[in-house]
């Protein structure tokens, strides 16, 4: 059995954008460090990238409208892409999407490079564009992101409400990629955000090398469509 | 307690430029001019109808899911909702619903999500993602599996339980019921009218709709 062993850490500034090439059965662990802080996070099979997040086939098979532990981010393809294998905050949304440009003008104003250097006002989208223009991809490629740290409810009419405090300092959620994965992700705010000034946090990456996961795994064992997924892409592997 | 608004239309079907009936299990994908209004009409009742709209001119500039329930403020569909783009663009607008009530968060089944939903051997029945495929392959122009994305579920009905839970319920839909939309700009519009039999989305028994477009 590999023991848990850190392999490397960065610290993401607030605004920032990010990808990395995550190697099988190695964890990504974000730490929100300051409490209220938002990850826009896509991810996809780093061979095929035309295998992809597929946010309404992972809810649907967990019958879920929220992430945390014990969820699986699964493909288009029926894959397992990242399991949450261990979550501080408890409630991860994969219902707000992400801001753009012009959202983030009309809420925050204009603060450009020029004037304000590395603290200028960023946006998701441009940054999720940046990421993945990095690996080859790029608008047609975006797809329905997770929200980590964010929370919104959802009331008897379907109305959505941005939830408050949903993070605290310190909180950690720990995603151990089942497959080699891409992941882009920035730490914007979340588009529903009611704070009206441009105040994103940073967060903490610490990429972790983990054990690859047993028969026993609660990710695997979460629902049976989760064994089924996990069956899928162990598949993928076989005979390598 | 959730409320259902109803809206119907004045439109007349005799007056449609164009009048089709699309079987269960098939596909269809077809150009919806700017200010035409473009008519879906769940003949039996209960039946899901996956849609994905596109900015004609601009493939890559398409229906989002998540960008349109966060304009709205909410997770159902219905009149008065803009259908946003991928860029933040207004697609098409609901303008007619005698339903009420339809689901962008279940997206489409395909034969691979089949597999871990319900067995890994249901690979080989019929799915929308293959409708999907077939469509885009038979229009060309460079369309491909990444352009497949979040769709909207005409007539289903996938309620979120307040402590974020996903079900799938029984369809709020009924034989005659109709959605119809403005298209606010030139839009390419792709439909798989639901094959699922594994579910009730389509009552286990999956049935046609009408297709109408007026100028």
């Amino acid at each position: 059995m590999t023991a848990e062993k850190i392999l490397f850490e960065e610290s993401l500034p607030a605004g920032g954008l990010w990808s990395w090439r995550l190697r099988r059965h190695t964890t990504l662990r974000i730490t929100d460090i300051e409490g209220g802080a938002n990850v826009g996070l896509m991810v996809y099979n780093a061979d095929a990238p035309l295998d992809r997040l597929n946010l309404p086939d992972t809810l649907k098979a967990q019958y879920t409208a929220k992430l945390t532990r014990g969820h699986v981010l699964m493909s288009d393809m029926g894959h397992a892409l990242l399991s949450i294998t261990a979550d501080t905050c408890g409630w991860h949304d994969p219902l707000g999407g992400h801001g753009n440009a012009a959202m983030t003008e009309k809420k925050y104003g204009i603060a450009t490079y020029q004037e304000k250097r590395n603290d200028w006002y960023r946006n998701a989208h441009d940054n999720f564009l940046i990421e993945l223009g990095k690996h080859g991809l790029g608008k047609r490629d975006l797809v329905a992101n997770v929200n980590f740290f964010s929370r919104l409810d959802v009331d008897a009419d379907g109305k959505m409400a941005f939830h408050p405090g949903n993070s605290k300092a310190g909180a950690t959620v720990d995603l151990r990629a089942e497959m080699n994965v891409l992941v882009v992700l920035n730490t914007c705010q979340h588009p529903l955000d009611p704070n009206p000034k441009y105040a994103p946090k940073p967060v903490k990456l610490t990429i972790l090398q983990t054990p690859p996961p047993s028969v026993d795994d609660f990710c695997r064992n979460f629902r049976s469509e989760n064994q089924r997924s996990f069956i899928l892409t162990e598949r993928l592997f076989s005979g390598a | 307690m959730s409320t259902f608004i109803l809206t119907e239309s004045k439109l007349d079907p005799a007056k449609a430029v164009y009048d089709f009936k699309l079987l269960a299990g098939d596909g269809w994908m077809h150009e919806i001019k700017r200010g035409q209004t473009f008519r879906i009409v769940d003949l039996e009742g209960n039946q899901a109808v996956d849609t994905l709209f596109y900015n004609a001119h601009d493939m890559s500039d398409r229906y989002s899911a998540q960008d349109t329930i966060r304009e709205r403020g909410g997770i159902y569909l219905t009149t008065g909702t803009k259908l946003m783009s991928s860029e933040g663009n207004v697609l098409a607008t609901i303008v007619a619903d005698t339903c009420g009530r339809h689901d962008t968060l279940g997206g489409a089944c395909a034969a691979e999500s089949n597999q871990v939903r319900y067995a890994i051997d249901k690979r080989f029945m019929h799915s929308c993602r293959d409708t999907f495929m077939l469509q885009i392959a038979r229009w060309g122009r460079g369309v491909t599996k990444c352009d497949i994305t979040h769709n909207i579920n005409f007539f289903m009905n996938v309620p979120v339980t307040t402590d974020g839970k996903l079900s799938f319920a029984d369809g709020v839909s009924a034989g005659g019921r109709y959605v119809e939309v403005r298209a606010e700009m030139d839009l390419v519009c792709l439909i798989s009218n639901c094959p699922q039999l594994n579910n009730p989305c389509n009552a286990y028994n999956p049935t046609p709709v009408r297709l109408l477009i007026w100028n």
